[in-house]
């Protein structure tokens, strides 16, 4: 869980820094969309390899982690299965305790995002054919597509909220009351720079900023 | 009836007389109640005796020869059990505290069978993990002219000069190992910062030698046998069975070979059979319903043993502890102790007039406050011994001049009168004085806990503080092997009389637990356990049957009477009894008085309480209702034991002897000696186990 | 104090529970929650009610026995301005005329055996497979003979005052008894005398903490607030951290 998270939140991390491109023009941006297809680590690996195994990494992170979520969340019904009448949580941030169901719908919404900027089965406003560059300025000229990624970033950077700080604490990092202090500030951190770093970009096309 | 009796009395031929008492017992069981009263009246108003004089009694185990080489000799005399046979034989031991629990885990670990019993649902929950202040050892890390002799001498001074000086020296010379044990165990003791054992000094004792672990030295000494305990249990050498209460002993042919207990979850009634029983059932103070003893401490298992032949050593010993939180009201169930260390730098005080004592005590000026105790005894002021704090603060509480809120108390006439029960523990002078951080630094863990608990801020208003039931003294009596009279049965810890004499010391009880069970038991068991294994026996054996079915009957009839009265009712009634006629201080009347009084309520209680539920299910008013039915008569043992003493000693106040001055006064021309009953109804037997001090000389104590 | 109670009433482990309401006049803000249970159930008693069965012991919040989780916090501390067991909670932590809800502590690993009382013996087991040192009777060194570090000592007294009373379990979301196992853990791992069984011992305990059926720690820290002798959080990252070094360890199970 712990590891997985991690590696998805690195993901996120380098994914965002790409996005950011989209400030330097269509140029910049293609030329990154396409070198991350091409010949990275080349000739250690054949051309066009690394982002297949990339993607299978980011896979198999991503079912390890469901997988575990499933088995966590299994043995909790188990160890839970009677709720109280009354309950009255005391500690638990609105993070903590929505990362089940936070995770499930950030899923399905990654599927949609999938589909409709890898995959192009779901094309929002662009003809086939189209660029990365344009394909994401086209997109977020539309209002709704921005405010529907807004609030899954909202449900994203939540559950990096609580799970970056969770994932280093199973890590066995969480030493002292200071340190979980510490943890939770930087767990902040990441989620708002997530945050603000993935929607700057749409932001600033909705609002003209980027043609 | 007395003739047949004195008859049989003596150690010798103690399994035949045994085996003939247990079957009147058995019979009895049944109308118990009702027989044991009509026997009552009697006695007490018409002979005049209220017990008959037996035989003397003397420990045999012990071996001869100087006093340092007594434990050593009777190690090597012993009859061992070869390792091979250990598993063959199986052993009971009730209660899980810190002799009990230890003594589990020691004997798991050399090889026998062990069956261990508690009533809570875990071992580690026995009372003895609410100790707070620490553990004496003779270890002399101090380099303070301590020594094992300096501790046995203390241990026997504090004792007032009631306990066997054998017992003690034995206690004194193994309490340096119990350190090493618990240490090795990963028991987290007070360090210094160069990573060594830190210690602190105790109970008005001129040497550092009490070793503690903040405020839970019991807690933590406790765990450490737990663990021990579970590490058995894993092993598969010690089976526990929690949620069972010992309710019967089984005896046959005169040897102890089991238990009934009842399955406190489904209410089953089952025989544990054995080759031999150790009692580690702690004390008995909860015969005064308001004790620092947690709410389950009863005297069952104890009383249960002596009605099958244990006689039962100077239950009068009482120790009544100073600084405990007064009581709140009438629905108070048990009392919270602060530690003692408190009396070094508060002072105690009540108001000169009646009329101020609802007064916020701020606004009472100096002059209108009466430092009794620095009054009464200039030399030692504040800090006199447990028992003396003890009974002044009752006498003024008794002149009208407690502090607190006022609760209703029952008077000799009928009557009832509301009393405050309180005097003050004033820090007022050594916070203007050191200032309010030094005294957090020292006491802050105790202020709190009294805040939350009161919900008075101390570092402003005077802490209320009333004496409160800490410790029993008194118990089954045990020789040095510590067996009961009743072979092959053996009591250890607080269950047993054996250490402390007439007071004890502060920090000993816990040394004393862990001694018997992790030192001396597993070194005398074996003794007995050499000449096992004993005739197989079934749970069909007529003498199992017979405890078994006295049990059922007993529990049926407490379901059956089906009164008007709850059981805790009786019990606090009870509790007010002992407290008032039995408690820190005791007179021929008030004695006198208090056995008519709890007979009556006895009586009473057999026909008018109500249990409800059944046997066959959790049933928690039925376990309270057997207990209170046990206090009752130990209580009647205790009265008849404090009447019987005509001497003021440690925990034991008799008004009649006291200096012209109003402290306590032994004669030790008559009653250096301790005193061990034998069941007998109404009227016990009374053993006089005689008490020779070979090297400590007898004084008495003197502390103004 | 008049109050409103609504108790957990269940008559077996197999029986259906229900909520039942008792009203309780004459209690007094003095009283702890426990003697306020009392008087209910002399009330019950006399009116030939069966009375609410819960557990509870040495009632100065040290054995552990106690414990019920009242308006739906462990230990009622959501009432208490401090940690608390629900012993040490006084009556005056409640308004005259509250409504007072009484449930049992529910965990797949804590099965109810009547109304308020559980069977918590899954702790003992937990105990049982690795927490403790393995020393005989007579087995010691002088206490002496290894020094400890202070802060060491320190570290191991903390975790070591966990009264094994089960509100962390009760409180947590995910029914984990992390709590509980990682005190055991970091008591005795912080000790010289814990080290030659740290590895094994971490790997058992947990791997018994499972079979049990309690849940897994996500970190939330329910735990820790509800915990009566304050137990810090970043004893289970103490337990995580051996467990992971265990598994490069060879022994153990």
């Amino acid at each position: 869980m712990a590891i997985t998270g991690l590696i998805m939140v690195g993901f996120l991390l380098m994914h965002m820094y790409g996005n950011l491109k989209v400030f330097l023009g269509a140029e910049a941006f293609d030329h990154y969309a396409h070198w991350l297809k091409g010949d990275i680590l080349y000739p250690l690996i054949p051309s066009g390899w690394f982002i297949w195994i990339f993607r299978f990494v980011m896979l198999a992170a991503i079912v390890l982690h469901i997988y575990s979520a499933a088995v966590l969340t299994g043995r909790a019904h188990r160890a839970r299965g009677t709720k109280y009448v009354t309950s009255k949580p005391l500690q638990q941030t609105y993070a903590a305790r929505t990362m089940r169901w936070g995770g499930v719908i950030l899923a399905g919404f990654l599927v949609f995002h999938l589909l409709q900027f890898t995959a192009q089965v779901i094309k929002t406003g662009w003809n086939s054919g189209a660029g990365p560059y344009e394909m994401f300025v086209v997109s977020f000229e539309q209002w709704w597509l921005v405010l529907a990624y807004a609030l899954w970033m909202v449900t994203v950077c939540m559950h990096v909220r609580h799970g970056f700080w969770s994932a280093f604490a199973t890590l066995g990092a969480n030493t002292s009351a200071t340190t979980r202090k510490w943890w939770n500030i930087i767990a902040w951190a990441v989620a708002v720079i997530l945050y603000v770093g993935f929607m700057i970009a749409p932001v600033a096309v909705l609002i003209g900023g980027v043609r | 009836m007395a003739t047949p009796i004195l008859e049989r009395l003596g150690l010798r031929g103690r399994s035949a007389r045994g085996q003939e008492h247990k079957h009147t017992t058995v019979e009895k069981d049944g109308a118990m109640a009702t027989q044991t009263i009509e026997e009552a009246p009697a006695s007490s108003a018409g002979e005049g005796r209220l017990w008959i004089d037996g035989s003397e009694l003397r420990d045999t185990k012990a071996p001869a020869g100087p006093i340092e080489g007594k434990w050593a000799k009777r190690q090597f005399e012993a009859k061992l059990v070869n390792p091979a046979n250990r598993r063959k034989l199986t052993v009971i031991i009730v209660g899980t505290g810190l002799a009990g629990g230890a003594a589990a885990a020691s004997l798991g670990e050399a090889g026998y069978n062990v069956l261990n019993f508690c009533y809570q649902d875990s071992p580690r929950r026995a009372h003895s993990i609410a100790a707070q202040g620490g553990i004496n050892a003779a270890k002399n890390y101090r380099n303070d002219n301590d020594s094992t002799y300096r501790l046995f001498y203390d241990t026997v001074k504090g004792g007032d000069y009631r306990a066997r000086e054998t017992n003690v020296y034995r206690l004194a010379e193994v309490s340096a190992s119990i350190i090493d044990q618990c240490v090795a165990q990963g028991v987290p003791f007070a360090r210094e910062y160069g990573g060594l054992l830190d210690n602190r000094s105790f109970g008005g004792v001129q040497v550092q030698r009490t070793f503690y672990a903040r405020g839970q030295t019991g807690q933590q000494l406790l765990i450490g046998a737990y663990q021990s305990l579970e590490r058995q249990v894993a092993a598969g050498t010690v089976k526990m069975y929690a949620r069972h209460e010992m309710l019967e002993l089984i005896v046959v042919d005169g040897r102890a070979r089991g238990i009934v207990a009842r399955d406190m979850v489904t209410g089953e009634i089952e025989s544990h059979l054995a080759d031999a029983v150790v009692l580690a059932t702690g004390g008995y103070g909860n015969v005064f319903f308001l004790s620092t003893n947690a709410m389950g401490c009863n005297v069952t298992a104890g009383w249960r043993a002596h009605r099958k032949g244990a006689y039962f050593g100077n239950p009068c010993y009482t120790q009544i502890h100073p600084t405990c939180i007064p009581v709140h009201g009438e629905t108070q169930s048990k009392l919270t102790l602060m530690s003692e260390s408190l009396r070094n730098d508060g002072r105690i005080w009540v108001p000169k007039r009646a009329e101020d004592c609802d007064k916020d005590p701020r606004q009472i000026p100096e002059e209108d406050r009466d430092y009794y105790l620095e009054r009464i005894y200039p030399a030692f002021g504040n800090l006199v011994p447990r028992d003396i704090a003890s009974r002044q603060a009752k006498n003024m509480c008794d002149e009208g001049r407690g502090v607190g809120p006022a609760v209703a108390e029952p008077q000799p006439d009928g009557t009832v009168k509301q009393v405050r029960r309180g005097v003050y523990l004033d820090f007022a002078d050594v916070i203007k004085r050191i200032g309010k951080d030094a005294v957090s630094a020292k006491y802050g863990n105790l202020f709190d806990m009294y805040a939350q608990i009161t919900a008075e801020d101390p570092y402003e208003v005077p802490m209320r503080i009333y004496p409160a039931v800490h410790y029993t003294m008194g118990g089954v009596w045990v020789d040095y092997d510590l067996m009961t009279t009743v072979t092959g049965l053996y009591a250890t810890g607080e269950c047993n009389f054996s250490d402390h004499g007439a007071n004890r010391l502060g920090a000993s009880a816990l040394m004393q637990g862990l001694a018997d069970g992790y030192f001396v038991l597993p070194n005398t068991i074996n003794d007995y356990l050499a000449d096992g294994p004993f005739p197989k026996l079934t749970p069909e054996h007529p003498e199992v049957v017979a405890a078994v079915n006295s049990t059922k009957e007993r529990i049926n009839k407490l379901l059956s009477v089906n009164g008007s009265r709850t059981v805790d009712s009786f019990h606090k009634e009870l509790g007010h009894i002992m407290w008032e006629y039995c408690g820190m201080e005791r007179t021929e009347a008030g004695l006198t008085k208090a056995l008519g009084l709890i007979r009556e309520l006895r009586d009473e209680f057999w026909r008018d309480v109500k249990v409800t539920g059944e046997n066959e299910e959790f049933n928690q008013t039925l376990e309270r209702a057997g207990r209170v039915a046990d206090f009752f008569e130990l209580g009647e043992l205790m009265c008849i034991d404090a009447l019987h003493r005509r001497e003021s000693c440690g925990g034991h106040f008799r008004a009649e002897s006291q200096t012209p001055d109003g402290e306590a006064l032994r004669h030790d021309d008559e009653f250096l000696y301790v005193a061990a009953w034998e069941y007998n109804g109404a009227n016990p037997v009374l053993h006089k186990e005689p008490l020779e001090y070979e090297y400590i000389e007898l004084k008495q104590r003197s502390y103004k | 104090m008049n109050i409103t109670l609504r108790v957990w009433r269940q008559a077996n482990a197999n029986a259906q529970g229900a909520m039942q309401t008792y009203q309780l006049a004459d209690v007094s803000p003095d009283m702890s929650f426990l003697e306020m249970l009392d008087l209910l159930n002399e009330k019950l008693t006399v009116e030939g009610i069966e009375p609410v069965a819960f557990d509870h012991d040495c009632r100065e919040g040290i054995c552990g026995m106690c414990g019920v989780v009242i308006n739906g916090s462990a230990h009622g501390r959501g009432s208490s301005p401090v940690p608390t067991t629900t012993c040490q909670l006084h009556m005056r932590s409640f308004a005259d005329g509250a409504t007072i809800d009484i449930e049992p502590w529910r965990a797949g690993g804590f099965p109810v055996i009547k109304d308020l009382v559980v069977d918590r013996t899954a702790f003992d087991r937990i105990i049982q497979a690795g927490g403790y040192i393995s020393v005989n009777t007579g087995a010691a060194q002088d206490a002496n003979a290894t020094p400890v570090p202070k802060v060491d000592a320190d570290r191991a007294f903390d975790a070591a005052t966990c009264i094994g009373c089960g509100a962390c379990v009760a409180a947590c979301p995910n029914g984990s008894a992390m709590l509980f196992t990682s005190a055991k853990i970091t008591h005795l791992a912080m000790l010289p005398q814990g080290q030659p069984e740290r590895w094994s011992r971490v790997k058992s305990m947990v791997a018994q903490h499972d079979a049990e059926g309690f849940g897994g720690c996500t970190n939330i820290g329910e735990c820790a607030a509800v915990c009566p002798k304050g137990i810090p959080l970043d004893t289970i990252s103490q337990l995580n951290r051996d467990l992971m070094h265990a598994l490069f360890k060879p022994d153990g199970k």
